[in-house]
């Protein structure tokens, strides 16, 4: 359980990093919190000539709140955006993310821009980003660019960013105030990786009807994804017409790639997946309905 | 590979060392400081045995390669009693309610008891549970140790 040896960068600046990226390409890796990547490279899973650990990289941690929404840094640890109060406010589907990630002693040292550029398939960050239409900023020697969520996530373990992009932040959109959000998962003990689950964001207009819904599954493909069919299905639809049960099914509807594993088979996870997507939106209708 | 200098407070004492890269900080303090009261148990992060404080924070020590540490403050299960050898609170109440059998595990709980408490001086026993959720204790059925969190945070109010 030791890691290979490594050649080990310490970027004092973002230009240096990807510096050192873009002369190591493929031989190289960036080690953000490490909370996924050391383990990996302990169990020798994985391995690379170099690491650019860029943890330390001050202007890629914090959190910016801006018009209509909020920008974090790669960097800024789990533990800051659960805590803090401009995120509870703006995009509460964070905060509630955030308890769900790992244990606490892993969120002092995991940071978002890792856990969503590592886009393990269960990561909850991951399925927030693609609820909500995140917006993730990636610089290269070739400039800086913004990939929306939705075309970020590209296999298992595996982003659209080129090899030598440094993922450096992600902007979160502030929904309206009728708005609600929750996260459900299911894991078989507390801070595994979900089995499934679900982040969902509801906005009802001034009639209580859907006009804004975005579903974000964990644990049921190969990447992070969304529930399109049961968003598709609620726009413009009195929410008091929809069931959650109704939304929880569709939501899995199109699912072509469930994962099977000893935690469970594809349709039980499915199963599950479903239960998660009508629990989690049940609350947030009920939140929207209040607000 | 080359090796890197680096320079780490460890219990209030400053440690200098020319290491790997591949070094976890769990392996310097145990193997270059001496310090073996930090156990590795999983080394991958699962089991919570290595906890200790960096900087304050309660962080994994097999999750971190010691070059990570370089100018940091870190305090080790050897840091938390008191120079003359008394208990710390936690250590103390873990102690009194049966908090620990074999003790394998007893020094990640210790760090991350400490933690808990110091951000949350009174938590509810749901908060104890998922704050103790990252440990594992294949002893005590956990009762003990959550008994010795709610004696710690009443001896320390």
């Amino acid at each position: 359980m030791k890691a290979a040896a490594f050649a080990y960068h310490r970027p004092d600046g973002v230009d240096e990093a990807v510096g050192l990226l873009a002369e190591y390409g493929d031989d190289a890796k960036v080690l953000a919190g490490g909370q996924s990547l050391v383990p990996m490279l302990a169990m020798r899973l994985t391995h690379f000539d170099n690491l650019i650990d860029i943890s330390r990289i001050t202007e890629l941690v914090g959190i910016d709140a801006r018009d209509n929404e909020i920008r974090i840094g790669a960097a800024t640890p789990h533990a800051f955006v659960g805590m803090d109060d401009e995120v509870a406010d703006s995009v509460p589907l964070l905060t509630l993310a955030t308890p769900h990630i790992g244990h606490f002693q892993i969120r002092t040292r995991g940071t978002l821009g890792g856990a969503i550029a590592h886009a393990d398939p269960a990561a909850e960050y991951a399925a927030v980003a693609l609820a909500l239409d995140a917006q993730m900023e990636a610089i290269s020697p070739r400039g800086a660019r913004d990939i929306p969520a939705a075309e970020f996530f590209s296999g298992l373990w595996e982003n659209s960013m080129a090899s030598d992009e440094i993922l450096t932040a992600v902007r979160f959109p502030v929904w309206g105030s009728r708005s609600g959000f929750a996260v459900e998962e299911f894991a078989r003990r507390h801070g595994d990786f979900a089995i499934a689950g679900a982040a969902v964001a509801v906005e009802l207009d001034a009639d209580a009807r859907v006009s804004r819904c975005g579903i974000g599954l964990l644990g049921l493909g190969s990447t992070p994804l969304r529930g399109s069919p049961a968003e598709q299905a609620v726009i413009g639809r009195p929410v008091d017409d929809i069931t959650a049960d109704e939304v929880g099914r569709l939501a899995i509807s199109a699912l072509t790639d469930i994962p099977a594993d000893l935690q469970g088979s594809a349709a039980y996870r499915a199963k599950v997946g479903a239960t998660m997507v009508a629990r989690a939106w049940k609350s947030a209708t009920a939140e929207a309905s209040d607000a | 590979m080359h090796e890197w200098p680096m320079k780490v407070s460890v219990n209030g004492q400053s440690t200098e060392a020319t290491v790997e890269p591949r070094l976890t900080l769990a392996d310097y303090l145990r193997e270059r400081c001496g310090l073996t009261g930090t156990h590795l148990g999983c080394e991958h992060g699962a089991c919570g045995a290595c906890t200790v404080l960096v900087d304050g924070q309660a962080m994994r020590s097999c999750l971190m390669f010691a070059v990570q540490a370089d100018g940091c403050e870190v305090t080790t299960v050897e840091g938390v009693a008191s120079g003359d050898g008394e208990l710390s609170p936690v250590q103390e109440a873990l102690r009194e309610c049966h908090g620990l059998q074999c003790g394998f595990c007893t020094p990640g709980f210790v760090m991350s008891i400490t933690a808990l408490l110091r951000d949350n001086p009174t938590p509810t026993d749901e908060e104890i549970r998922e704050g103790l959720s990252g440990n594992f204790c294949r002893c005590t059925g956990y009762q003990g140790i959550i008994n010795a969190v709610h004696r710690a945070a009443e001896n320390q109010a």
